[in-house]
């Protein structure tokens, strides 16, 4: 067994935490307050390799791996929650999908560009209806010669207002449940696609994220990812890589709690010592260290796994669902080392607390983690 | 990064697990139910090699290293937690007279300890000092080519068993110096207390050992003299990590006993196991296993890299010690009535790693190490 990570890892690790420090955490508060799109740390990102880190150089991106991914997301995350999710969307949700499942045509077409960070990617599965219960579709594709039309409402999708291509998810045949979904690489330009308004959200406000609606699109035959009925597992497998960069999100969220809240304690003096030298801030401290190690060794143990093409849902989902939890407790404790200072917008203690709840909300609630890691249970 | 075992880790697993299974799981309850030290399974982890896994073959060991070590004691313990401790408590002293013993104190005690000639004792705790472990008041008088032993010792794991015990104490007051001795049983002055009756792991040996002008010879000094403290700190950090992987193969029994049961149990027309609020503290209780599972082999792979590793040591401690209980506490939840009485092992598992929070350093000392590190 080794823990060390690879020339390789660290590199990325040394450059992406460079990068984070330097470029991104300076405007974090800013990008939050205004809810601007940080278009100018995406082109970075992308002359950086960060818009397709395991996405082979053949098709555009770095030819790294999927450890590589969780270390950089971590990085950028705990400089910015919203770029970094930004990034994982691109990586996880658009790329991998296309890189696993699509043809060379659409690898040369939509993933080189996407994985070179020249166009973003989004991920379209979500609806009104059809959340943690995502085989719900209602969005419908209808073979039409060569073409599909498809019709329907996607929301709460990440990247979406900026979005070149989207990796969309369809019910082709309503009849098979599960079986009659099928996945497109959709470009969104094409006639018949709009986008509802950016929602206004608690946090990650630099992200921007809106429904996209579908008024008989015609799709061409050749953008089918997969066969029809294979869409629920492309879903299924994209997502079980998602998970892992969430959980490399909520790490670097939960860094910046506990580093944040490490150098205030230090600072901060009460009752004539820094409130560091308190138990109470102490043991604090040492438990959001604590989880924050076990969260980072779950969340490269599935990533290591999914670079050797093993088996891994279970394990993304135990990395989703801790690292997620650890970083909300983190960022609990970090508004309170803070005190008041933790309610106010001049620290950023209060940012880290918005930014941390979505990631025990988005790619698999808590509560679907925890059904996929009890059923692996209960059926091994 | 690789998280794969090692062939040689993996043949450690599977012969271990094996053991505890067929030989130690069985009488376990009985063992439980009685008190008793079982003597029988002591015996059968001396002749495996797993008592003296951590030094060479020279001094009668099996040099497993230390990761192949948590993996032996997390399925011992999976097993019967008695036995677990006595292990882990063997393991450490011998590690320990390897490291800071001269030649002749390896020579004469390894093979006795691997052999299973007498477990090892580590006689730190006082009535006085638990987590203040520097406040300790025994004292060593230096007298002519002798030390004079008095004071006494509490809550000592092995105490009536052991071949040799490692004894910390004062040998000046003034500045405080802190010695470490080897001390055998029989020694005039040396007095082993009755049993203590615990909550749990009622089959390890908890003593009080007294010590009454109790005169050993000079060569009885385990390390130089004041070195005393640095032995037992760097004897905890790895002992820490033993009791980190007890409190896993605990909690593993307990979540394996509690899912077949979640399999088998019908309520309301159906499994128990197809309810969330019974998939939901199986899924927390396997996640934060897996996770305390991999804090202790980080801590086990720097330890065996000879890299500094205390602050790694007491995550794994705190964590899987914290987590294990929350475990076994909803393993008897998960049992319902089944899980408060004695036809079923969950209650025992909960009694058992009760104590893991609290010896080899409690939460709160493992907490006081974390932060420090952090305040650096």
């Amino acid at each position: 067994m080794v823990f060390d990570l690879s020339d390789e890892q660290r590199m990325i690790q040394e450059t992406a935490r460079n990068f984070a420090m330097k470029e991104v955490l300076p405007r974090a508060a800013e990008l939050d307050e205004s809810g601007r799109f940080p278009t100018e740390l995406v082109r970075q990102m992308g002359d950086l390799g960060f818009m397709g880190i395991a996405v082979p150089e053949e098709h555009g991106g770095a030819g790294m791996d999927n450890v590589c991914y969780a270390i950089a997301m971590e990085e950028i995350s705990r400089a910015c929650a919203s770029t970094g999710v930004i990034m994982s969307v691109n990586n996880s949700l658009a790329c991998d999908p296309i890189l696993k499942f699509g043809s060379d045509e659409m690898k040369r077409e939509y993933l080189a560009p996407m994985a070179s960070g020249k166009k973003l990617g989004c991920f379209g599965l979500t609806e009104p209806g059809a959340g943690s219960d995502a085989g719900s579709q209602k969005t419908t594709a209808v073979r039409d010669g060569d073409f599909y039309v498809v019709n329907g409402t996607k929301n709460f999708i990440t990247n979406a207002p900026q979005a070149d291509t989207c990796v969309l998810f369809t019910m082709t045949d309503k009849s098979k449940g599960h079986k009659g979904i099928t996945a497109f690489v959709v470009d969104m330009k094409w006639k018949g696609i709009s986008l509802g308004k950016p929602e206004k959200k608690m946090g990650i406000k630099a992200s921007a994220t809106s429904s996209i609606i579908f008024e008989d699109v015609r799709v061409p035959a050749k953008n089918r990812l997969g066969n029809e009925g294979d869409g629920f597992k492309v879903a299924m497998n994209t997502l079980d890589g998602g998970r892992i960069g969430i959980a490399a999100q909520a790490l670097g969220i939960a860094r910046a709690s506990m580093e944040d809240a490490l150098s205030y304690s230090k600072d901060r003096k009460q009752f004539g010592q820094p409130i560091s030298d308190f138990q109470a801030i102490q043991w604090m401290l040492a438990d959001m260290a604590t989880e924050i190690d076990a969260a980072r060794l779950l969340t490269w143990r599935a990533a290591w796994m999914k670079d050797r093409k093993m088996r891994h849902s279970k394990e993304s989902s135990m990395a989703k669902l801790y690292a997620s939890e650890a970083a909300m407790r983190a960022a609990v404790k970090g508004v309170q080392i803070h005190g008041g200072y933790g309610y106010i917008k001049e620290y950023p203690a209060e940012r880290h607390f918005r930014d941390a709840k979505i990631t025990e909300i988005y790619e698999g609630t808590s509560e679907i983690q925890r059904l996929v890691i009890s059923s692996a249970l209960l059926k091994g | 990064m690789d998280f794969r075992l090692t062939d040689e880790q993996r043949q450690v697993e599977e012969m271990v697990r094996a053991l505890a299974r067929k030989e130690f799981a069985p009488r376990a309850a009985q063992v439980d139910e009685e008190s008793r030290y079982p003597e029988e399974n002591h015996r059968r982890l001396a002749e495996l090699g797993l008592l003296g896994m951590l030094y060479p073959a020279s001094f009668g060991g099996s040099e497993a290293g230390p990761v192949a070590y948590t993996i032996a004691l997390r399925e011992v313990a999976g097993g019967c937690a008695s036995t677990g401790v006595g292990m882990a408590v063997t393991n450490m002293v011998g590690e320990t007279i390897y490291r800071f013993g001269g030649e002749e104190q390896r020579r004469k005690y390894l093979p006795m300890l691997s052999g299973g000639k007498g477990a090892g004792a580590f006689a730190l705790t006082e009535p006085g000092a638990g987590s203040d472990a520097g406040g300790l008041s025994t004292f060593a008088r230096e007298d002519g080519g002798h030390f004079v032993l008095d004071g006494s010792k509490v809550f000592i794991t092995n105490g009536a068993h052991a071949c040799v015990s490692i004894v910390l104490a004062l040998t000046q007051k003034s500045p405080r110096k802190i010695s470490a001795f080897l001390v055998e049983p029989g020694t005039p002055g040396f007095n082993v207390g009755k049993g203590e009756r615990k909550m749990g792991l009622k089959g390890s040996d908890t003593v009080s050992l007294s010590f009454e002008e109790c005169r050993i010879g000079k060569s009885a000094m385990l390390g130089s003299p004041g070195e005393g403290l640095k032995i037992a700190l760097s004897a905890l950090d790895g002992g820490r990590i033993g009791i980190a992987s007890q409190a896993i193969g605990i909690a593993r029994a307990a979540l394996s006993a509690a899912t077949e049961y979640a399999k088998d149990r019908r309520q309301f027309g159906q499994a128990i196991g197809d309810f969330q609020a019974i998939q939901w503290k199986l899924a927390d209780a396997a996640t934060e296993i897996d996770a305390a599972q991999l804090l202790v082999f980080r801590a086990a792979c720097l330890k065996e890299r000879t890299v500094p590793y205390s602050k790694e040591a007491s995550m794994a401690k705190v964590f899987a010690t914290e987590a294990g209980n929350r475990a076994c506490h909803a393993a008897v939840q998960i049992l319902g009535g089944y899980g408060y009485i004695r036809e079923y092992p969950v209650e025992r598992h909960l009694r058992d790693i009760r104590v893991t929070t609290i010896y080899e350093g409690t939460s709160e000392i493992q907490r006081l190490v974390i932060s420090r590190a952090l305040n650096r």
